[in-house]
């Protein structure tokens, strides 16, 4: 399986909403696109709810350390004398109580809540890291291949193809262990940084295909318009003509492509701890946290439930706020 | 057209040669030496060496690719520790397993293929139709619904579903059993209930992304004026809808359908984890996990099979759905 399927969808989706930038302003008053998009934005309700519960949860996820200040447990703290014999939870739907919010894990007996919190952390940082770099590398490559064309543009379709026939998670559970050893050795204890680190570098590898092709097909949309002609005939340099003339011209849909890549990696990162590579048990995050619980699916169902309606809310806001985002940016759409 | 379709098939023959030669280096380059995970314990460096040279792999990375590739196509001879003769898709033998990686390919796709190929149907049917339906009942509680149940999809996580769906209708309703692998051909009764929780936790994530993709390209064909056209001509709304309007807006949905079905045929990793089926996508982490090379070797490369044919495939379809792309 690719990284997720919904890149493609998005891409095609934003692709067919056709040309852009045509000022859709009717009153009196002249606005800007962005301006427009801006209202159009504040108006839609599903984006201002989206949009509060996404502020909602980076505060959570960036303030981590202050929560586990004020909630008074740590994400490493075992509390085994509120388990029973067997390792489960005393009390109700998994042990949950005033001190503990979403109740213990089984077998070790940390607490649930506060390690949701720092996994949440986790995957919103991976998440915008790894989006960020692969909007980078598609921007560039996407930019260059549609602009000059010829055999750059061939080659870097190519490679394009290349990427996307590559089993994503088979390699990246590869690659993972493979990179790891590089640099630590067979014993080496390894830092949670370093985990996120590749893994945010795997996802870099393989994640910049969908932004390349969107940019390279708008690119190559605008590359005869009279505008690009006119700045080549004034002797504007190829720097120039991509991030001044060219550029600015699509950042909307490469800003929709942005917002729901994110919920994707935090999907993808999620897939990844849950086939076993990625993070370390030490460093909390939400794959691995439903990889571990699955295993308590009969005994323990709360300890599924609670890590996996929290990802579920997080990436269904993102897909809310990127699907919301589409239609204020859409100059027709009809909100 | 035929010319076309030659340049389709030259660039996915180079695309397949590339994926090879980068698997086989990212494996042969691995600093953990296959052979010590092979046998850990009770191995003498005698053994191990000899395991070493049954392998090839102390012979140049050049020749040991050349070795392999000429396996796949004509069959080659390995040594009498792996099993002697190796046919044509010869993909090595597997000292992790004890039997050759064809054997072993050959056994776990057909559960691949059971899983995805009815999982594919369903999510298309159920995608496309739903993406209809919205957009001919725009603003109604049904097209709400429907970009509710889409967005939802979208936004869950297969082992989530899938264990949810294991949770009612296996361990509490019993009304299922474990889901299992049997044969189709054996048992088609007890194939369809042992993957139908897979086939509907695949279906549920894919049609979401189906139903919304095919609602919006749905809507804008609806506007063009050939479909105006068509009705004002008297042609009855089912056809214009069914024939005119659906055969505009699938294009796009035949790219996306083209890419799931050839990645996810490559191994559903995830729904065969959560499931506990055994079909080429964990054999695949299996093979990971244990350094089992030729089997790496050998999942990647179907995998990619896969991926590069549902390109071709899908640029076939292009020019059957789209009568354009034949002229140019």
């Amino acid at each position: 399986m690719s990284l997720s399927p919904v890149e493609g969808v998005a891409l095609a989706e934003i692709e067919s909403d056709g040309g852009m930038g045509e000022p859709a302003a009717k009153g009196v008053v002249g606005r800007s696109p962005g301006q427009l998009a801006w209202l159009r934005l504040r108006r839609d309700r599903t984006a201002v709810v989206s949009g509060v519960l996404l502020v909602f949860f980076m505060v959570l996820g960036l303030s981590a350390p202050l929560i586990e200040v004020v909630y008074g447990v740590g994400p490493r703290e075992q509390f085994q004398n509120l388990l029973d014999g067997f390792g489960m939870p005393l009390g109700y739907a998994g042990g949950v109580t005033g001190d503990h919010w979403f109740g213990l894990e089984p077998g070790l007996g940390r607490d649930i809540f506060i390690r949701l919190i720092y996994g949440l952390r986790t995957s919103l940082f991976i998440a915008f890291a790894a989006a960020l770099i692969t909007a980078t590398i598609g921007i560039g490559l996407g930019a260059l291949a549609g602009y000059l064309g010829g055999w750059l543009d061939a080659v870097i379709n190519w490679i394009t193809d290349l990427t996307l026939a590559m089993p994503f998670l088979i390699i990246a559970l590869a690659l993972t262990p493979t990179i790891t050893l590089r640099f630590y050795g067979e014993r080496g204890q390894v830092s949670s940084a370093f985990g996120v680190g590749v893994l945010i570098a795997v996802f870099a590898i393989f994640g910049w295909t969908s932004t390349a092709r969107l940019v390279r097909g708008q690119v190559i949309a605008l590359r005869e318009r009279e505008f690009v002609e006119a700045a080549k005939a004034s002797g504007a340099g190829l720097g120039h003509i991509i991030f001044r003339q060219l550029l600015p011209n699509i950042w909307a849909p490469i800003l929709v492509s942005f917002s729901l890549a994110v919920p994707q990696f935090i999907t993808s990162e999620a897939a990844l701890s849950f086939i076993g590579v990625g993070l370390s048990d030490e460093t909390p995050s939400f794959g691995r946290m439903i990889y571990d619980s699955l295993d308590f699916l009969q005994t323990d169902p709360a300890y599924v439930f609670f890590p996996g309606i929290t990802i579920f809310a997080l990436v269904f806001a993102f897909n809310l706020f990127g699907d919301a985002l589409r239609d204020a940016l859409d100059p027709k759409s009809s909100r | 057209m035929s010319r076309f379709l030659i340049k389709r098939l030259f660039s996915a023959t180079l695309t397949l040669f590339a994926v090879s030669v980068l698997t086989f280096l990212m494996f042969f380059a691995l600093p953990r030496d296959p052979v010590s995970s092979i046998c850990s314990k009770n191995c003498n460096p005698e053994r191990l060496e000899r395991v070493r040279d049954d392998l090839g792999l102390n012979d140049p990375l050049v020749s040991q690719y050349a070795g392999y590739m000429k396996g796949i196509v004509t069959g080659r001879d390995l040594g009498s520790a792996q099993g002697g003769r190796c046919d044509a898709p010869c993909l090595g033998w597997s000292y992790v397993t004890n039997e050759a990686v064809s054997d072993t390919i050959a056994r776990v796709l057909p559960v691949t293929l059971s899983i995805v190929i009815p999982a594919a149907i369903l999510w298309l049917l159920l995608g496309v139709g739903l993406g209809m339906v919205s957009a001919l009942r725009r603003g109604t509680w049904l097209d709400r619904a429907a970009i509710g149940f889409s967005l939802t999809g979208a936004s869950l996580q297969l082992y989530f579903v899938g264990a949810v769906l294991l949770l009612v209708f296996v361990y509490n309703l019993r009304l299922l059993p474990v889901p299992s692998y049997t044969s189709l051909f054996d048992n088609p009764a007890r194939w369809a209930s042992g993957l139908v929780l897979a086939w509907v936790a695949l279906a549920f994530l894919f049609s979401a992304i189906y139903a919304r993709l095919s609602r919006a390209q749905m809507l804008e064909t609806l506007s063009e004026d050939f479909v105006r056209t068509a009705r004002a001509k008297g042609l009855a709304k089912p056809k214009v809808y069914g024939r005119h309007a659906l055969r505009a807006a699938i294009t796009p949905v035949v790219t996306i359908a083209g890419l799931d079905v050839g990645g996810a045929l490559g191994g559903t990793v995830i729904t065969e984890t959560t499931f506990g089926i055994q079909g080429l996508g964990r054999t695949a982490v299996d093979a990971v996990r244990s350094g089992d090379l030729p089997t790496i070797m050998a999942t990647v490369l179907i995998a990619a099979v896969f991926v590069v044919l549902a390109n071709v495939l899908v640029d076939l379809l292009y020019a059957a759905i789209d009568p354009r792309v034949r002229l140019r």
